[in-house]
């Protein structure tokens, strides 16, 4: 009982242990090319995506098995939610969104792998790929449309003098939504990890135990959900702002 | 306890401070492996998978499109032969009704005839038994005159009169009408 | 004490959390009570409702990244 009026005592919560990046094969210092726990989980993420994409198509069959009709179900979303939102212009485009929706719904199951490390709470992969996002949508926008582009910051339905100041608030969205686009996936998954962990910790005091691990359950399943959401939710945002890239007028 | 807490907080300490997603020495390391990890799967999907996935799905939408077409004339043919074993049924039962309509037609025709020759048998059979009644009947009343002619001669013979045969036989006639 | 004063910052950015989920809360339910009245249009918003999910979402987000940053990285 003393030690737990000592600050926290027999409770040690470490949920950010499971964040830090460490060198597989020995050494402290981490460069650009060691070969890490990232590296070992985003290798586990291509495995995932080929043994979901690759390995059930092999047969071909006409009539799916279990696995073919995955890899179909996955490709027909996707392929339905790039021809839905951005028209029939943005299915040349649908190879690049396959590929984050893909990579970012492996990373964050297999990031849900107890003991294991989830590449996509980390800040640096979520902001390379909300910024490639932002750059590659913003210059296909210039190529596609000239400087008509900039009509996206334009409101041609709002009454003129409004239109400056709604000018104003678009481009600061504008410019905000790679920050919030890869926060949005950073946060949620390290948030629910952190949950998770902080969870797990209250199950040391062993008169808590039992509520902590229903509790543990229950998160687990809702950051399953969350996991699929956040996929979900960073895919069809890509395909807006590649609506608004093809299409800038409102 | 505390010693733990106290080593946690160490270990903690001993790594860069705070969280480990803002700590810049890790960022080049995973935007490294991050951007290769992309390109992979980049180049697995559109050069393996999604062409896989399109053309089993095209073929699926044609294996489909000739199999409902298969399936049309399947049933168009159906529908060819449910005609024409309605018709056939159709044929079989006007066949059905004029065979047994015919049936009925020499049936009847010849239960014409031979009602026609019982009628004329009985016919004939009565108008005999009514000759043979007559003949009975023109028999007995002969006998009758017979019988009265004698007993009239007999009864005047007691009388004492003397008859001769014509008048009695006149008389008895007489009575006999009446 | 600096440090103390950090923890309750990060407490009051945690109350931004709350917040969010009254807003997606929100965008849940007026969804839902569109979908009950319109239940054939539902389907083709699921999208717009996961959208503004999202954004509303994404503002917890931040509040609870202000309230990470307190905690361990000032």
């Amino acid at each position: 009982m003393a030690d737990e009026a000592h600050g926290g005592g027999g409770l040690s919560f470490h949920p950010m242990d499971q964040f830090e990046v460490k060198a597989l094969f020995g050494g402290s210092d981490i460069h650009w090319y060691t070969i890490t726990n990232v590296t070992l989980w985003l290798a586990l993420a291509i495995l995932a995506v080929i043994g979901l994409l690759v390995l059930t198509t092999s047969k071909r069959d006409t009539v799916p098995g279990r696995g073919q009709s995955i890899a179909e179900l996955m490709y027909g979303f996707v392929y339905k939610m790039v021809e839905d939102v951005t028209g029939k212009d943005g299915i040349k485009y649908f190879p690049y969104i396959m590929t984050l929706f893909m990579f970012i719904l492996c990373a964050n199951f297999l990031g849900l792998i107890p003991m294991s490390f989830t590449t996509t709470s980390h800040i640096a992969v979520t902001a390379i790929l909300g910024f490639g996002v932002f750059f590659a949508v913003t210059i296909l926008g210039f190529v596609k449309n000239g400087a008509s582009f900039l009509g996206l910051f334009w409101v041609s339905s709002a009454p003129l003098p409004l239109r400056p100041i709604l000018a104003i608030i678009e481009i600061i969205s504008y410019f905000v939504r790679p920050v919030s686009h890869s926060i949005r996936l950073a946060g949620n998954m390290m948030a629910g990890h952190a949950v998770l962990k902080v969870f797990a910790g209250f199950a040391q005091v062993a008169a808590i135990a039992p509520v902590a691990i229903i509790g543990v359950m229950a998160i687990y399943g809702l950051e399953v959900l969350v996991s699929a959401i956040q996929a979900y939710v960073f895919t069809i945002l890509t395909c807006v702002y590649l609506k608004d890239a093809l299409h800038p007028h409102h | 306890m505390a010693e733990n807490t106290n080593a946690a907080g160490e270990v903690a300490a001993g790594a860069p401070p705070g969280m480990p997603q803002l700590n810049p020495d890790y960022f080049a390391n995973q935007i490294f492996w991050l951007i290769i990890t992309l390109l992979v799967i980049y180049f697995v999907l559109s050069r393996v998978a999604l062409p896989r996935i399109a053309a089993i799905l095209a073929e699926r939408q044609g294996t489909i499109t000739n199999d409902i077409a298969a399936a049309e004339d399947l049933k168009a043919k159906a529908e060819a032969a449910e005609a024409a074993y309605d018709k056939a049924l159709a044929d079989a039962r006007a066949e059905a009704q004029r065979i047994s309509g015919e049936t009925k037609a020499a049936i009847q025709a010849d239960l014409d005839v031979a009602i026609e020759k019982a009628d004329a048998e009985i016919a004939a059979k009565a108008s005999e038994s009514e000759k043979a009644i007559a003949d009975i009947r023109a028999g007995a009343h002969d006998a009758i005159k017979e019988v009265a002619k004698d007993a009239a001669k007999d009864i005047v013979a007691l009388m004492g009169g003397k008859a001769d045969a014509k008048s009695i036989t006149a008389a008895v006639n007489a009575r006999m009408k009446g | 004490m600096e440090g103390e004063l950090a923890h309750i910052g990060a407490g009051l950015a945690a109350i931004g959390s709350g917040a969010a989920a009254i807003g997606v809360g929100h965008v849940a339910g007026n969804f839902l009570a569109g979908a009950l009245r319109n239940p054939s249009a539902a389907a083709g918003q699921t999208a717009t409702l996961f959208i503004g999910i999202a954004f509303a979402e994404a503002l917890g987000i931040f509040s609870f990244l202000v309230a990470l940053l307190l905690m361990f990285a000032v």
